[in-house]
């Protein structure tokens, strides 16, 4: 049985996508478009009643939250591809404080980020440029923090790769591509090498390729 | 080894890890960290938590810091021990991350800011903005009907049993019904009162009040 991921095209669920890819789990996508408003239609809101993407479907097993996705298939599939959960309890605990970090000090700039300047295009609204001031400093003390924290460790959870890294995929590449913030990357030498690392993966360029960007 | 918890008892990160601690009979202390006097700030603290955030924790050489983290660590360390937080299989713990993840990004924030604007501004003597306030009611109504409907088809959140997901949502909905008067949310609906009920007196969390002493 042959794994379904909805809306395949957006950050969040490549977020998971790539996760697949690393495990080398098969899948196939059924394509949503937000900007319809197809996440919003009743069947969607009875599979995802937050109606957000990405959700996937196994046999019978609906799942929903990118992070958990990516956590059952990393779990499920420890053996299988790349290992991105760790080899011990407390390396778990690692990915899981890092991916925590990601979930709730790096995402949320970063989405607003996103919000405010691809979508006004897409979605017909005003940038509010003082939000995208604020964003683009709060993201700048978070990656002072990685730039510390990865002068110490060559990925986030430690020298392992791991999911806490491959979060972080999706929402950067926007930054360093269509909102042209590619100097808050590569002003900080050891993010940069991490950047540089995490996003070479053939895993990512695989992602990169199926899935344009709606934008 | 005694784990060290560092923050204020008071604080609902903080709370979440203790549940959980006291859920799974690990042992702990509480490191006080004074918030009011940027205790955690300080570059002694950032070392330990470099967001500047609570709460950490130290269990002899092992560090770890953001609470959804720690109680994933612990209720994995201890499975075996007390209740199963985690779910019966691989399936049932996707479902446990996955209303953690809700609590996460659904709840969590609405709740924070409702009660930053209602209770904790005021305690502190200033003023709240009580239309953003009221702005997160109304969404925090809409996500409380998504658990009500959740609720009527599971006893918890996860399933049929008490988890991480019901055991993350404890301190932010006691500041919603004691402190910030927002008590309807939870008796207006049938399901979610229920569960409630049974979260909230279990003894571990029970223990944990007496500790704070409210």
């Amino acid at each position: 049985m042959v794994v379904k991921v909805y809306g395949p095209a957006y950050a969040s669920t490549k977020r998971m996508l790539v996760c697949l890819i690393e495990k080398e789990i098969e899948f196939e996508t059924v394509p949503l478009d937000l900007f319809k408003g197809e996440h919003k239609d009743p069947e969607f809101l009875e599979l995802q009643p937050f109606g957000t993407v990405p959700i996937t479907q196994d046999g019978d097993h609906i799942l929903f939250e990118s992070r958990a996705i990516m956590r059952y298939y990393a779990e499920k599939y420890k053996l299988l591809g790349t290992d991105l959960l760790g080899k011990t309890i407390e390396e778990r605990g690692q990915v899981e404080n890092w991916l925590e970090v990601e979930a709730h000090s790096y995402n949320p700039p970063i989405y607003t980020l996103t919000l405010q300047i691809l979508y006004p295009s897409k979605l017909g609204f005003l940038r509010d440029e003082n939000l995208i001031k604020e964003s683009e400093e709060k993201l700048a003390k978070v990656l002072d923090v990685y730039e510390e924290k990865l002068s110490k460790s060559k990925y986030l959870a430690g020298d392992f790769f791991s999911l806490a890294d491959l979060s972080h995929l999706p929402f950067t590449q926007y930054l360093v591509g269509k909102m042209g913030k590619e100097y808050m990357i590569r002003s900080r030498k050891h993010v940069n090498a991490w950047w540089d690392d995490i996003s070479g993966r053939p895993s990512w360029q695989k992602v990169l390729q199926l899935y344009p960007a709606p934008f | 080894m005694v784990v060290k918890v560092y923050g204020p008892i008071m604080a609902a990160c903080p709370q979440r890890v203790m549940a959980c601690l006291l859920e799974k009979d690990v042992e702990f202390e509480i490191v006080h960290v004074d918030l009011e006097a940027e205790e955690h700030k300080t570059s002694d603290f950032l070392l330990r938590q470099p967001f500047g955030q609570v709460p950490a924790i130290e269990d002899g050489d092992f560090k770890l810091f953001e609470s959804r983290a720690i109680i994933r660590y612990y209720a994995a360390k201890y499975e075996e021990r007390g209740p199963n937080l985690l779910g019966n299989s691989l399936e049932g713990r996707a479902l446990v991350d996955q209303w953690l993840e809700v609590e996460a990004h659904n709840f969590n924030d609405l709740v924070y800011t409702l009660v930053l604007q209602l209770v904790v501004l005021p305690r502190m003597g200033k003023h709240g903005d009580v239309v953003l306030a009221r702005s997160c009611e109304q969404k925090l109504e809409k996500v409380f009907d998504i658990y009500e409907q959740r609720l009527s088809n599971a006893t918890y959140l996860a399933g049929d049993s008490f988890t991480l997901a019901d055991l993350s949502h404890l301190p932010g909905i006691r500041y919603l019904v004691n402190d910030a008067g927002m008590g309807h949310l939870v008796a207006e609906r049938k399901h979610v009162n229920a569960w409630w009920e049974a979260i909230s007196n279990r003894s571990a969390w029970k223990k944990l009040m007496k500790l704070v002493n409210y």
